[in-house]
């Protein structure tokens, strides 16, 4: 690390926002995606600005209606026990458990893992499943960025440069769905997925409603809504037809975790697996 | 750049200047000569510099000594107390979890903060919880069972409306774990 890195700690969200003018100046939250890039020499932030004494950034809360707002400083280690979270956005919950390990999760956060958009990043899966708003502040105001368009590509999302994630927002029509994260690496703690997919559907709504998303299978976390539609109209019967359509919607690349065609023949068996499951 | 740091060390107030990119670990061995927690591979992946702060358990190698001013950390030192052992400590011993010894105040540590949380943790319990603890000797089996033995004994002294053991099983740090 270089010897003149400067570090602030802001207290309010307008403060830490200011200090980004600075060219150089890099925002830390867990700093599990930042510190180890900073070491490797793949970022080089003059200075870092630690957002996690802004208290308003540390919140759990409902939201009018019926949805959570997450933090963006909650560690991901607080969302996957939190009684709304376990009872109404399950998906997250399983999604959540599956980053890193205990130890790691007490720093590492929701907003660290969108604003870092690997195409492995897990909890993504189930903020695309779950219709998720990512709230930012700037100079220039406060907006609210669909999830479906926050991830552009590897390391690349939808932030303008000083935009500031204040909290990511589960809104309440999401509430319910039901599902697991089946979700493949080369050892069960401390390693990216190798293929990640989430499969859920909703709970008492007539028709149910489905949801698939992928990680790591494609430039950016996926999700397939041609899939969810097709287990919509025909059940959990359609599980194999689905699971060929996800094996050609999917985009993988071979890297050291696994082969592309391993990837996709993966995705085929999990969302049919998944599927299955839910029948 | 240097900034002055104050935060409490295994109950300790420090005050001390550091590096900013100096990390926790670094701090805490080569500044207050806690050589206990271990740097294995400096980038989260083995939890040989596990520590409490703020009573969670985190992998210092990953935290920058400036962002831990104010805060409480508790080491693998800071366990046993007056040269009495903590019943995890004492348990590793007797469940030969020790060969090398290099993951073991990391394992222990990460042990401490689970069972504060699960006094009666199951099997899967444990392996979760350990499983950002890398060893390279022992198989697990017996990290494992000496975490169990240790649980055992620690709700056992709790029960009995607490001694020394039951004590140094709640690290003071934990006591007090903040939202
Ligand atoms: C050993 C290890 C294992 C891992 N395993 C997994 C895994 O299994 N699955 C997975 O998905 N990830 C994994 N990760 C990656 C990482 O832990 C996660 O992506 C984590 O959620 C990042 O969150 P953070 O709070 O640490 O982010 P930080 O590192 O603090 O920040 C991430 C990036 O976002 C920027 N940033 C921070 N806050 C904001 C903000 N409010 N607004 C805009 N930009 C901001 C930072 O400048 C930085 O570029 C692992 C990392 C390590 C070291
Ligand atoms: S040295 Fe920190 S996790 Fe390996
Ligand atoms: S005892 Fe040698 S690494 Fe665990």
């Amino acid at each position: 690390m270089p010897s003149d890195l400067d570090f602030l700690s802001p207290t309010s969200v307008d403060e830490a926002i200011a200090l980004k003018a600075v060219p150089g100046t890099a925002w830390l939250l867990g700093g599990t995606d930042l510190l180890p890039q900073m070491r490797a020499g793949r970022k080089a932030p003059g200075r870092l600005v630690d957002l996690k004494r802004i208290p308003g950034l540390h919140e759990i809360r409902e939201v009018a209606d019926g949805g959570l707002s997450i933090g963006a400083a909650v560690p991901l280690a607080d969302v996957e026990v939190h009684p709304d979270v376990l009872d109404r956005f399950p998906l997250l919950a399983e999604c959540a458990k599956t980053v890193g390990a205990w130890p790691l999760r007490q720093r590492a956060t929701l907003a660290g893992n969108l604003c870092n958009a690997s195409p492995a990043a897990d909890t993504a899966v189930a903020l695309l499943a779950l219709e998720a708003e990512v709230e930012v502040a700037s100079t220039v105001g406060r907006r609210t960025i669909p999830i479906r368009e926050f991830f552009l590509g590897p390391g690349l999302s939808a932030l303008e440069p000083g935009e500031l994630v204040t909290a990511v927002v589960l809104p309440g029509a999401s509430a319910g769905f039901r599902g697991s994260y089946l979700r493949l690496s080369r050892r069960k703690g401390m390693d990216l997925a190798t293929v990640g997919v989430l499969v859920g559907k909703s709970n008492g709504t007539l028709p149910a409603r489905w949801r698939v998303a992928l990680a790591a299978v494609a430039p950016t976390p996926l999700r397939l809504r041609a899939v969810e539609e097709l287990l919509e109209a025909k059940g959990a019967a359609a599980a194999s037809e689905a699971a060929e359509a996800a094996r050609l919607a999917c985009r993988p690349i071979t890297d050291l975790r696994g082969s592309a065609e391993y990837r996709r023949e993966m995705v085929g068996v999990l969302v049919r697996r998944g599927a299955l499951s839910l029948g | 750049m240097k900034k002055t740091i104050t935060l409490e060390v295994n109950g300790v107030p420090e005050t001390a200047e550091v590096e900013v990119g100096t990390t926790l670990l670094r701090f805490l061995r080569d500044g207050l000569d806690l050589t206990g927690a271990k740097e294995g591979c400096n980038e989260g992946e083995c939890g040989s510099c596990m520590v409490l702060l703020d009573g969670r358990p985190v992998n210092s190698c990953l935290v920058l000594a400036v962002e831990a001013s104010g805060r409480r950390v508790t080491t693998i030192e800071g366990l046993s107390k007056d040269d009495v052992l903590h019943p995890l400590q004492k348990a590793f011993l007797s469940h030969a979890a020790i060969q090398c010894g290099f993951c073991t105040p990391g394992m222990i540590v990460s042990a401490a903060a689970l069972l504060r949380e699960k006094p009666e943790p199951s099997e899967d319990d444990v392996r979760k919880a350990l499983a950002g603890n890398l060893c390279r000797c022992t198989g697990y089996r017996q990290i494992v069972d000496a975490v169990h033995s240790a649980a055992a004994e620690m709700r056992a002294a709790a029960s009995v409306g607490g001694n020394g053991n039951a004590d140094a099983g709640k690290p003071a740090a934990c006591e007090e774990v903040t939202a």
